[in-house]
């Protein structure tokens, strides 16, 4: 297989997450498209390993640590959603701009 | 081609179109269930790629736990419909497609560029027990830093969501 198919969609996936991010005003919606970009960095990770032969199995870890980071993140995100909806009623992530100057 | 890039290939355009539905869909619940597609592509990537461990551990946490825990989210703050609550101004939306869209042709074209002759050929499967191995042996001190972090993160959540 050649090593740019699994690249080109990992390329896709982190855009997609990008567009995503910027485009909606919902946190949940944001926290799902950050969800998107890791696993575009997790393909790329895994796909290095494979074109390497690496014998430490660097990629394939490292793409572990990502998805046990993703979970911590995804946790404590979802956590000070439910904060700020309790206090304010909302999720759009423009309504939330107690530190904006 | 191969029966490899064929399975490949079906796997990215039905993880590609979902990953575009999660961020394009007006339904927030529609949209976590194409996050399921999407990962669910990637795990088959992975099983592509020689990687079934990473595959299960994509499966497991992502599909399992991380969507459930989203649906969780959807459903405490209600669940809002529609393009006017979950979707930016159309000016904002604008410029995200335009800095998606080169952020897209600028990966694909560096990466072209480096590696457009290179082929991923003759990979052995990586067996867990060798993966465990270089884990624990290799990179011990990571494993026990991200432990650590997701004890963190627990209480953190707990902290913050409980009522007082």
């Amino acid at each position: 297989m050649p090593l740019l198919y699994p690249l080109v969609f990992a390329a896709f996936l982190f855009s997609a997450g990008v567009y995503g991010v910027l485009a909606r005003r919902n946190a949940v919606m944001v926290l799902m498209s950050i969800e998107l970009m890791l696993n575009a960095v997790n393909v790329n990770l895994v796909a290095f390993n494979a074109y390497l032969k690496d014998q430490l199995l660097s990629g394939q870890v490292f793409a572990l640590f990502v998805v046990a980071v993703a979970a911590a993140e995804v946790g404590i995100g979802l956590a000070i959603v439910l904060l700020i909806f309790r206090n304010r009623e909302t999720v759009n992530i423009d309504e939330v701009d107690l530190l904006r100057w | 081609m191969t029966g490899q890039e064929v399975v490949f290939l079906v796997l990215a355009v039905v993880g590609g179109l979902a990953g575009l539905l999660v961020v394009t869909s007006r339904n927030i619940v529609h949209a976590a269930l194409y996050l399921v597609v999407a990962l669910s592509s990637v795990a088959g990537v992975y099983l592509l790629l020689a990687a079934p461990f990473v595959a299960f551990v994509q499966v497991i946490i992502y599909v399992g736990a991380i969507v459930v825990l989203i649906l969780f989210g959807i459903m405490l703050t209600r669940a809002p419909v529609g393009r006017r609550v979950l979707d930016n101004t159309l000016r904002a939306r604008v410029g995200a497609f335009v800095v998606g869209l080169g952020m897209f042709t600028m990966l694909t074209w560096f990466m072209a560029d480096a590696w457009s002759g290179e082929r991923i050929a003759g990979q052995a499967v990586t067996t867990t027990a060798a993966l465990g191995t270089s884990l624990f042996r290799n990179y011990v001190l990571p494993f026990e830093a991200v432990s650590v972090l997701l004890l963190a993160a627990l209480i953190g959540a707990i902290v913050l969501a409980r009522r007082d």
